[in-house]
């Protein structure tokens, strides 16, 4: 990646949104630019959350104070953190406009206000009930209340339902399912709870490869899957899931999560998302439609890749490049190939890990070296559990500073894979 | 990949029947595939969602969601289920020659 500085002239850029894509983002822009660019990063509170260790909160195998730091310290000195919220963007005039009445004008806008959780969109999800039979763990919140209630939870009906596509970490209901059931076997319980998964989609495992190697994982586990079952309503107070077209799930647990959409001001900012409030963005340059100077990163783009802090890092070098090029005046580079891999917890100390892009799905083989490793791609193992917990320094340290992790490409490799189905050549 | 006939033209499908080449689609395919899956004839409301899920599928590489088709397709949740029975969102992306809504594995 060329680096370049341009002489006495400097850029005004701003980030809206302090989590993973905005931080890293931000330390690598600093990095390139020094005191040549201004570079404020906008959000409304100074928790950065991990997210992905709010998976194991309900578990009690995280504690919510050990994934919670400031936002403002995980920025280089030189950056201006702003605690404020966003009104509304206009990409017309290159200006954030935010509540307090003030007005950030920019150069390059580069928005990372992630994803939000819409509730409201499923009626009855907030009604009677919640807090009660009905949770979710999307945030620390609600992962500690959920704790609590699975605390005490020794028979019934255990439902995990995915209302709808698409979500951040799409891996994270499968892996609550697998959890779910570690958990309730390590108590001794598990013969008195049943456990339904209830999704939108045709199968837990969609992808060919994937549904081949792991198909069998939800009934060795003695988890039962309905699927295609899109929600329509939750009846807390009785228990019941409904659809739309009209199958019934009774629970006496409901563990829900929401719909997804964009953070609320980009649906109040003329023309930047999309009906659910994403940004929609070039896939390759992460450049948005909207306007040249304004580009999107991570779970706030409308980007047909999984919603994961592995994506937001790979995207963060592309994008650093393009905010670069743009800037200069120069051609974009369509260098992101919707690269993502993440580990899914499969419970007992094991964990599987996948590797993709827009074109390649998830196949066997090693990462991060291929034939190599040590991780195996698409099996469960121990190793791959070491690596899921490895990671959580790795993200303080490593990716939100903007620093590469060695070994691991922004590109994704498909060399030592096994292209076809049938190619299982892993024999260790 | 196996290829079937549909309207005169040899096309390539998955093991589900799902097109494996989106631009091998017309209007007729659609009409056949349809009838397969027991939609006698498309309507206005039909050609509405198929030609919302084929512009959204090429704007952005993915299948529309059902609550994303409810919200920016025109037509309600609940007519999607009267006009496309059991599943909408992949019975729709299969007439309009377009993968099923996936997950990421």
């Amino acid at each position: 990646m060329a680096r370049r500085r341009i002489g006495g002239m400097s850029h005004r850029i701003v980030i809206v949104g302090g989590g993973t894509g905005g931080t890293l983002t931000a330390n690598r822009l600093h990095r390139v630019y020094g005191d040549e660019a201004e570079i404020v990063v906008v959000d409304r509170d100074d928790r950065h959350v991990y997210q992905p260790g709010l998976l194991f909160v309900p578990f009690g195998l995280e504690q919510p104070e050990g994934i919670v730091r400031s936002r403002r310290e995980q920025l280089h000195s030189g950056i201006e953190f702003r605690l404020a919220e966003v009104d509304r963007v206009e990409t017309a005039t290159s200006a954030v406009h935010l509540r307090d009445g003030s007005t950030l004008p920019y150069d390059a806008l580069v928005i990372a206000s992630g994803a939000s959780l819409l509730y409201e969109e499923t009626e009855g999800l907030r009604g009677p009930g919640w807090g009660e039979k009905v949770f979710s763990f999307y945030s620390v919140e609600d992962a500690v209340a959920l704790r609590d209630a699975l605390r005490s939870f020794e028979r019934g009906r255990l439902v995990v339902n995915l209302v709808d596509m698409p979500i951040k970490c799409p891996v994270a209901p499968l892996e609550f399912c697998f959890l779910a059931d570690w958990f309730l076997r390590e108590r001794g319980v598990r013969s008195e709870v049943e456990i339904t998964y209830a999704t939108p989609l045709d199968a837990a495992f969609t992808k060919p490869v994937a549904a081949s190697h792991l198909g069998g994982m939800f009934d060795q586990k003695e988890i039962a899957l309905e699927t295609e079952f899109a929600t329509g309503r939750v009846d807390g107070e009785a228990g019941r899931l409904l659809s739309w077209d009209e199958r019934e799930i009774p629970f006496d647990l409901l563990v829900t999560i929401p719909l997804h959409g964009g953070a609320p001001f980009v649906a109040d900012s003329p023309g930047l998302g999309d009906e659910l409030g994403f940004v929609p963005v070039d896939i390759h340059t992460l450049q948005s439609k909207a306007a040249a100077n304004v580009f999107a990163i991570g779970d706030a783009a409308s980007l047909p890749t999984s919603k994961a802090g592995s994506s937001t890092h790979f995207e963060g070098e592309t994008l650093t490049a393009n905010i670069q090029r743009f800037l200069a005046g120069e051609e974009l580079e369509g260098s992101y190939d919707g690269h993502v891999n993440c580990f899914i917890e499969s419970g007992f100390h094991k964990a599987l890990l996948i590797d993709f892009n827009y074109e390649v799905e998830p196949l066997p083989g090693r990462y991060p070296e291929p034939h190599v490793g040590p991780l195996p791609l698409l099996r469960e193992s121990r190793l791959n559990h070491l690596g899921k917990l490895a990671f959580q320094p790795l993200y303080w340290h490593m990716l939100l500073p903007g620093r590469d992790i060695p070994g691991v490409g922004a590109q994704m490799s498909t060399s030592g894979k096994h292209l076809t189905p049938s190619g299982r050549g892993d024999n260790e | 990949m196996t290829t079937v006939t549909y309207a005169g033209t040899p096309v390539e499908v998955d093991p589900e029947g799902f097109l494996s080449q989106t631009d091998q689609w017309n209007e007729q395919i659609a009409a056949e595939i349809a009838a397969e899956a027991g939609i006698a004839e498309l309507n206005d409301r039909h050609w509405l969602v198929i030609n919302f899920m084929r512009s959204a599928y090429l704007e952005n590489g993915a299948a529309p969601s059902i609550r994303t088709l409810g919200k920016a397709s025109g037509v309600p949740i609940k007519e999607l289920y009267d006009l496309f029975p059991k599943g909408p969102a992949k019975l729709a992306a299969k007439i309009a020659g377009i993968p099923k809504p996936r997950g990421c594995i």
